[in-house]
């Protein structure tokens, strides 16, 4: 059984057993454009909720996408760094940025649903 | 900090949003940024076909009566009285101190009329400095609302003649008016063959509409204007140019012809021959940063020790050049292409070499 959360900050959470997904949701990638750069965090790096896990570069911006809870990094999605347009093409899917380990997925209480997050930006 | 003051309208604006632009602040005007296709595809739209800009942010002057040439060539380091009739030339405004009061496009129409182009940002600056020196000369300066359009890329001329106005005998930085109350150059902002067309605004709608009815047009945004331009090695005046910069270390001398500097007539002449002569101490130079990461305005540049020897004034990704450009000042001894320089972003050392400009080729059609 997997849930999915979504953030003011337009990013989307999908947890299965403990482990989060995390990527920008579409209406995100579509805000800021091409992107043409990102910046991951390096597998096994602990990152506290609201730390900047990754920097998404578009050809005007840099944007921050903000680590959602408290955890270590598992694994980040390396195609990303040839292919930064998978976030614009794919973003709830190939475009996925990193995983995590959460310490606490409580912390994940109180976020959005995917309709209340459709309701949010509609 | 909010911009406060009431945005302007483009008279288009209407049109922009049925095409479905992505709306931003620039320069106290509400700007189309992009539009669906996006940045990249809107970029390499231009530099393959024709791309569409709605640039009337800029303000068209226009300069008239027996004093004009005078007027102009006291005002700007400009032999306007040179210059024949149809002919543009890129010229600034300086202030006392031979600072960058703006840049600017200066076209003879006639014996003594004369249409002056400048930065939507600096048009109130610039009209008061024009108006303070128009007192001691026989000459009428006014304002002028216009719709301004550029169409660019190597489709431009092809469109326009299927649009019904035929510039084919235009060549870069030539101008004319095709009809009454209109103003057509062969010049733009993106490196690429193309033309700036200002009109009266109850004609715009209808030309834009038959332009935009090509197949070979589309719409491009200021984001896109952007990365052209920067490609294209020209200077964003606010980024790039500015009053504490001087035509010497911003490296546009080409435009202030010699005997004018030495005549010294203009606003500016002094501190100018002053600068030249003890020598500039920074350049504006093109900088490629190594690998993928952009490296943005504000950026410093430091040398191998670390220590600051110049700033980024302008950077993001080249979508022709297919990699990261950039541009800034830097001190004149590291100013050499090729010179290894570096900055920091976000903590991380970036290195970046010294690039001749243009980054992409310039496609101008030339006389």
């Amino acid at each position: 059984m997997s849930q999915t959360y979504f953030t003011e900050d337009h990013e989307w959470i999908k947890v299965e057993n403990g482990v989060a997904t995390v990527g920008i949701t579409d209406y995100a990638q579509e805000q800021l454009g091409d992107l043409v750069f990102v910046e991951l965090p390096e597998a096994g790096a602990t990152l506290s909720k609201g730390d900047t896990a990754v920097v998404v570069e578009s050809v005007k911006a840099a944007s921050d996408v903000y680590a959602p809870a408290d955890g270590e990094v598992a694994e980040v999605n390396d195609a990303l760094t040839s292919e930064p347009a998978l976030i614009n093409s794919a973003p709830t899917g190939d475009g996925w940025l990193w995983k995590m380990k959460l310490a606490d997925e409580s912390q994940l209480e109180g976020l959005m649903d995917e309709a209340a997050y459709k309701a949010s930006i509609a | 900090m909010s911009d406060t003051k009431p945005q302007k309208h483009l008279p288009l604006e209407a049109l922009h949003e049925d095409a479905g632009a992505r709306f931003g602040a620039f320069a106290g005007w509400r700007m189309p940024l992009t539009y669906p296709a996006g940045v990249m595809k809107e970029h390499l739209h231009t530099r393959e076909s024709a791309g569409l800009f709605d640039i009337s942010h800029m303000q068209l002057f226009d300069v008239e009566g027996t004093g004009a040439a005078d007027f102009l060539s006291r005002a700007c380091p400009l032999d306007a009285a040179a210059l024949r009739e149809g002919q543009s030339k890129y010229t600034v405004l300086l202030n006392e101190n031979a600072g960058i009061i703006d840049d600017l496009i200066v076209t003879r129409l006639g014996e003594n009329r004369f249409m002056v182009v400048a930065n939507a940002g600096n048009a109130d600056r610039d009209e008061a400095h024009f108006r303070a020196i128009a007192g001691d000369f026989d000459v009428s300066f006014t304002r002028l609302e216009r719709v301004l359009l550029a169409l660019q890329g190597p489709h431009a001329e092809a469109v326009m003649i299927a649009a019904g106005l035929d510039l084919s005998d235009l060549t870069f930085m030539t101008g004319m008016e095709p009809r009454e109350g209109w103003f057509a150059a062969r010049s733009g902002y993106t490196g690429e063959d193309g033309f700036e067309i200002a009109m009266p605004l109850d004609e715009a709608e209808r030309f834009a509409r038959t332009l935009l009815d090509d197949e070979r047009v589309q719409w491009v945004g200021l984001a896109a204007r952007d990365s052209l331009r920067l490609e294209a090695g020209l200077c964003l005046h606010g980024q790039d140019l500015d009053e504490n910069t001087d035509p010497a270390s911003a490296a546009i001398l080409w435009a202030v012809p010699k005997a004018l500097r030495e005549e010294g007539k203009f606003v500016g002449a002094q501190a100018l021959q002053k600068i030249i002569a003890d020598g500039a101490k920074e350049k504006r130079v093109g900088l490629k940063p190594e690998g993928r990461q952009p490296v943005r305005a504000g950026a410093p540049l430091i040398n191998e020790a670390g220590e600051k020897i110049g700033r980024v004034t302008s950077g993001g990704f080249g979508p022709s050049a297919g990699h990261p450009v950039a541009m800034g000042y830097v001190t004149k001894t590291l100013s050499e292409p090729g010179t290894r320089l570096f900055t920091e972003v976000r903590g991380n050392r970036i290195a970046l070499d010294v690039h001749s400009l243009p980054f992409t080729p310039q496609r101008y059609k030339k006389g």
